[in-house]
């Protein structure tokens, strides 16, 4: 489908913040909350991305991505967890027999800033160790220049890599880099057209991450494509939501724009790491009906 | 034209800042001079805030050097001090004779010192090597319990709430102290105070409201380690007694005069620290046969 990408709407920075404004202001209580709590935590894809990860911490994120807190009972598990290529045959042996997928990054993570043979690789390397999904980044860089053809052509091929072996792609913009709402306007719809399954906010490697307007952005990017054909493309904020508050407003924000269709772990994903421990520290307080503490919740 | 004197707004104190309640709710409490405050009524919801805000600031609090945790405490004093005429004068409005208001103010400050003084000083007294059978080095040392809720004396504006804060703080605890319902003015003006003595914030968290909506919530909140309750209500005290028992926080009843010298101790300190003993593997040293 030809689309030039230099007309991609422009978007109203103001209305988009008032609209925001507006989410955050619905109030969530007692039976309702429970069960979008449930459901938000069932949307984390559980994530470690780190130089000093471990086989052993990646063996106990996923105990805990397929056990909550077992302390209550009837807790979904979390979506997937997200790691690096060399740890996904690690995870997968330790998720055996669940259904929580493995997440990879790919694409020389974070930064981007590698060949396109060497960024194969790399996906290549993930999926033979077993990935279900691919989180690869954009190269800013070549974004920011115009160079949108490049990034283009690049999230179409590794599509072709990921779609032969049937696993999920998810792209990352990494926001706080290309700056303005028209820009992740232009970058959803360059990675939607290119095939991309997911659409990704940020890697949570530099100091601005998901951000609810951003968030908003791209889900009317999807909105759009949506009604042009019919097809789904999933969200993924990553970064910075921490608190089920932060969540519940999301899923808000969701459930407004893109309806019940997306409101399932296989359209949304929050990508975090702390979130699951402020989801199960609320879904306590609406068990025992007192403030909990997280000294009884497992360290992430 | 005469000047229309500005006029503060009494908030609540919670991480530092100085937010509304998030209720909205206020109670009117008049004063002396004929005007009338509107003092938040807080709900539980600002208490929550405060707990998460203490509970961020226990790490880095408790992990700072004793002697500088004397310094900051040092430094509390000195602004209360430097600000003595407005608790003078909020103390008079609150019905305190001249007199009164002069002793409170001054015992404050006094009792802040003597507890500066403390920081560096509980750890040697309280800690012990202890005799073992086994080639162990078996120490005993007092740590901070963690957050600590407090409800403040009702009839005391200043002094009651400073002699509760400062052996909390001193022993690197964090807290969030209800200030008395009838005399809460002084206990803002004393969060302003805190906010300029270089307490980090989350460290002291000050709110105002009842004492009776409030204390089965201080009390209830499983990441509270110790509640002090300083009024001598029995149905209030045995709630108290009954939701701490929830995640085993420590119950104090400190009913005290406070203005009497005698309340304050290093006790105060080391009642709301857990002492922890480590076994420490280690082989025959030294000449004596002492194994240390």
């Amino acid at each position: 489908m030809a689309y030039d990408f230099r007309y991609s709407p422009v978007v109203d920075q103001v209305g988009i913040e008032e609209r925001v404004a507006r989410f955050n202001t619905r109030s969530i209580k007692k039976g309702s909350k429970v069960q979008v709590l449930k459901l938000a935590l069932n949307m984390i894809d559980l994530t470690t991305l780190e130089g000093k990860d471990t086989e052993g911490k990646v063996t106990q994120m996923c105990y805990k991505a397929m056990h909550p807190h077992l302390a209550l009972p009837d807790l979904p598990s979390t979506a997937a967890v997200c790691v690096y290529p060399t740890m996904v045959k690690i995870a997968k042996e330790a998720l055996k027999g669940s259904k929580v997928k493995v997440a990879s990054v790919s694409t020389a993570f974070p930064s981007g800033n590698s060949t396109m043979q060497i960024k194969l690789l790399d996906t290549k390397l993930a999926l033979d160790n077993g990935a279900d999904e691919i989180d690869m980044v954009i190269s800013r860089g070549e974004f920011l220049k115009g160079n949108y053809n490049f990034v283009f052509d690049e999230i179409a091929t590794i599509k072709d890599l990921t779609h032969k072996y049937n696993a999920r792609l998810k792209v990352i913009f990494e926001t706080g880099e290309i700056s303005t709402l028209d820009n992740v306007r232009r970058a959803s719809d360059i990675a939607i057209y290119a095939g991309a399954d997911f659409i990704k906010t940020s890697t949570g490697k530099i100091g601005v991450a998901a951000t609810m307007p951003v968030t908003l952005v791209m889900l009317d990017a999807i909105k759009d494509y949506y009604f042009k054909t019919g097809i789904q493309v999933g969200m993924k904020p990553a970064g910075g939501i921490s608190t089920a508050k932060g969540a519940l407003q999301y899923l808000v924000m969701l459930h407004e724009t893109l309806g019940n269709a997306w409101l399932d772990n296989k359209w949304f994903r929050f990508g975090a790491s702390s979130l699951a421990n402020d989801l199960i520290l609320q879904l306590e307080k609406e068990a025992k009906g007192v403030y909990y503490s997280k000294d009884y919740i497992s360290v992430d | 034209m005469e000047r229309i004197e500005v006029l503060k707004t009494y908030k609540i104190f919670i991480g530092g800042q100085f937010p509304r309640t998030e209720s909205g709710r206020f109670y009117p409490l008049k004063l002396k001079n004929n005007m009338t405050v509107n003092v938040s009524l807080s709900s539980r919801k600002d208490f929550r805030n405060a707990v998460i805000a203490a509970r961020a600031a226990f790490s880095g609090w408790s992990a700072r050097a004793a002697f500088n945790r004397g310094q900051i405490l040092y430094r509390i004093a000195e602004m209360l001090e430097g600000r003595k005429e407005q608790f003078l004068e909020e103390l008079k409005q609150l019905g305190y004779t001249p007199a009164a208001a002069k002793k409170e103010v001054e015992q404050s400050i006094d009792r802040l010192v003597y507890y500066a003084g403390w920081c560096d000083k509980y750890q040697q007294l309280f800690s012990s090597v202890n005799p073992v059978a086994t080639s162990h080095f078996n120490f005993s040392v007092p740590e901070p319990m963690g957050v600590v809720a407090i409800l403040a004396d009702e009839s005391s504006a200043l002094l009651g709430l400073v002699s509760v804060i400062a052996p909390a703080i001193a022993g690197g605890n964090t807290c969030i102290l209800l200030a008395s319902e009838s005399k809460p003015t002084c206990s803002i003006t004393f969060a302003e105070v805190i906010a300029t003595s270089d307490v980090p914030g989350g460290v002291v968290n000050i709110v105002t409201g009842s004492r009776k909506e409030l204390h089965s919530h201080f009390s209830s909140h499983m990441d509270v380690n110790a509640i002090i309750n300083c009024n001598s209500e029995k149905d209030f005290n045995k709630t108290i007694g009954e939701n701490a028992s929830l995640n085993v926080k420590r119950v104090f009843i400190w009913n005290r005069n406070w203005s009497d010298e005698k309340e304050q101790g290093p006790y105060y300190i080391t009642d709301l620290q857990e002492i922890k003993t480590t076994w420490h593997p280690i082989e025959n040293i030294g000449i004596s046969g002492i194994k240390y």
